[in-house]
């Protein structure tokens, strides 16, 4: 038996041929080193992250986790919800709360679930990946698997939006959370404490519908990180992975910048460190390649 | 002018706030902005609001229904919920600004064409559709939301993003047939169109609350 199982809700963006599949991949490697089981809540949907509010009012939106959180309940009785997308997250553990504390909105759900023949108990803890990471398993033991350490690459850790606020990880500042950059040195690379756009935000959802006002924000972010020496920037989010990853030629274009610079989860880093192959770590799903992390897992 | 729009007119003639408060999501916190301006200021795209937060608030107490209602401002939120952690006083502002916007766009009179607005219903209805997104069948919906020349030139610019995800197998030609789904697609259909019913009762009774 492992010794940690969750019940896992991997989301829309980590399914295969969807932009963060190599996210979901670098999971089960730096969990499965970890000797952490996953539990797919069969059947899981959409949470409508933060997006989908012109077409979903308040009960439909709220509907969308209060299935998920149901299934869990039915199917993974007892384990803990684990999300590894920041959007998923928050809209799960948002939903858990509102219905919480709204007794007829909480009605009102169950009758909308009770169409597709389930109940909604919502008395599951609601956890993101970096919490499993930084709580339950903690910094030693991660420092214990490292067996290729991330030695002289410098790492900016943008945590982002939706992993620091409203929720965030416990003990940790909304405005200067520490937690990546203890992670990346238990990794044994080199963290930027004092990056200072390690909570800026990206544009999310409005990278798409409002490209030019969002690449501004994502310039500031990669820019920044030029300016610290960084090689590569991580981060547990994967809207802020693509967004700043995949844009960079047409920031380029725009303002007249060189950027190149690799984008990476916190679980490829892991994996690496963790002595995993190149295709464990999913750095083939790089867009802009992580050089640094491909030559170390050779 | 929606029926809508013209029976809450005629419902809530006296209060604006009133209004916000029965009939948007967490509107009832309205009045308990302090005005510090905290949120206008932590704002990452604040500088393109017509209206930052602070000032939509007391728009609301004054009863400037059309100059809220009739903004581009509240679609520019990107839900960073930097507002949300800094308010002194803990008002729900992401919430707020999405109910808003939600509200504006159920009564008709959003800005039309708000790139936003469009995007945000393209979402939903495409989650709405299989259960998950399938974000191929979006991309493409979003190019060409603005009409099919422009949705060329569109997918041209993107041309290379494209190329570059479909390199790193994370996008995939597979999603445009077929593609990802609930499997009990009939079950999570009903619970969204009773839950959609419920809400439309509650906003016709009584408000929202």
């Amino acid at each position: 038996m492992a010794k940690r199982e969750y019940s896992f809700y991997p989301g829309c963006s980590s399914q295969k041929g969807s932009s963060s599949s190599n996210y979901l991949i670098s999971v089960q490697t730096m969990c499965d080193e970890l000797d952490i089981q996953l539990n797919e809540i069969p059947d899981w949907n959409c949470c409508s992250a933060s997006i989908g509010y012109s077409g979903g009012g308040e009960l439909p939106r709220l509907a969308l986790s209060a299935r998920n959180i149901a299934l869990s309940e039915q199917h993974n009785p007892g384990q803990e919800i684990v999300a590894s997308c920041a959007a998923c997250w928050l809209a799960t553990r948002e939903t858990a709360e509102r219905l919480d504390e709204d007794d007829s909105l909480m009605a009102e759900a169950n009758q909308a679930l009770a169409e597709g023949g389930l109940k909604l108990k919502n008395e599951t803890p609601i956890k993101h990946m970096c919490e499993v990471m930084v709580e339950d398993v903690g910094y030693d033991e991660i420092k214990s698997k490292v067996k290729k350490p991330l030695e002289g690459i410098k790492i900016a850790g943008y945590v982002g939006c939706q992993t620091n606020r409203p929720f965030g990880i416990a003990g940790e500042s909304f405005e200067n959370p520490l937690y990546l950059d203890n992670l990346v040195d238990s990794l044994g690379g080199d963290s930027i404490p004092t990056y200072e756009k390690k909570v800026q935000c990206c544009g999310g959802a409005l990278a798409f519908s409002e490209p030019e006002k969002s690449q501004e924000l994502i310039k500031g972010i990669i820019e920044a990180a030029y300016d610290h020496g960084a090689d590569m920037i991580v981060t547990p989010c994967p809207v802020c992975q693509m967004n700043v990853e995949v844009f960079q030629d047409q920031i380029n274009d725009t303002y007249g910048t060189k950027f190149k610079m690799p984008v990476v989860y916190y679980s490829t880093l892991m994996s690496v460190a963790f002595g995993r192959s190149a295709k464990e770590a999913a750095l083939e799903g790089q867009v802009i390649p992580a050089k640094k992390l491909e030559e170390l897992a050779k | 002018m929606s029926d809508l729009n013209t029976a809450m007119i005629e419902k809530y003639r006296t209060s604006f706030l009133n209004e916000v408060e029965a009939n948007v999501e967490e509107g009832e916190w309205v009045k308990m902005c302090m005005q510090c301006g905290v949120c206008s200021g932590s704002c990452p795209l604040g500088k393109f609001w017509d209206h930052p937060p602070q000032e939509i608030f007391m728009m609301i107490r004054a009863g400037k229904r059309d100059q809220v209602l009739e903004s581009e401002s509240m679609w520019m939120c990107t839900s960073c919920y930097s507002c949300i952690s800094r308010c002194p006083r803990g008002l729900p502002i992401t919430h707020i600004m999405h109910g808003l916007a939600h509200y504006a766009k159920r009564l008709g009179i959003a800005p039309k064409g708000q790139p936003t607005l469009k995007f945000s219903q393209l979402y939903w209805d495409n989650l709405v559709k299989k259960g998950r997104v399938n974000e191929l069948k979006l991309g493409m919906s979003l190019y060409f939301m603005n009409g099919f020349g422009e949705g060329v030139k569109t997918a041209l610019k993107m041309k290379d993003i494209g190329m570059g995800m479909m390199k790193a197998k994370r996008m995939s030609p597979v999603e445009m047939v077929g593609g990802h789904s609930v499997k009990d697609l009939s079950g999570f259909h009903k619970m969204i169109k009773k839950a959609q019913e419920l809400e439309d009762a509650r906003i016709a009774q009584h408000g929202r609350k």
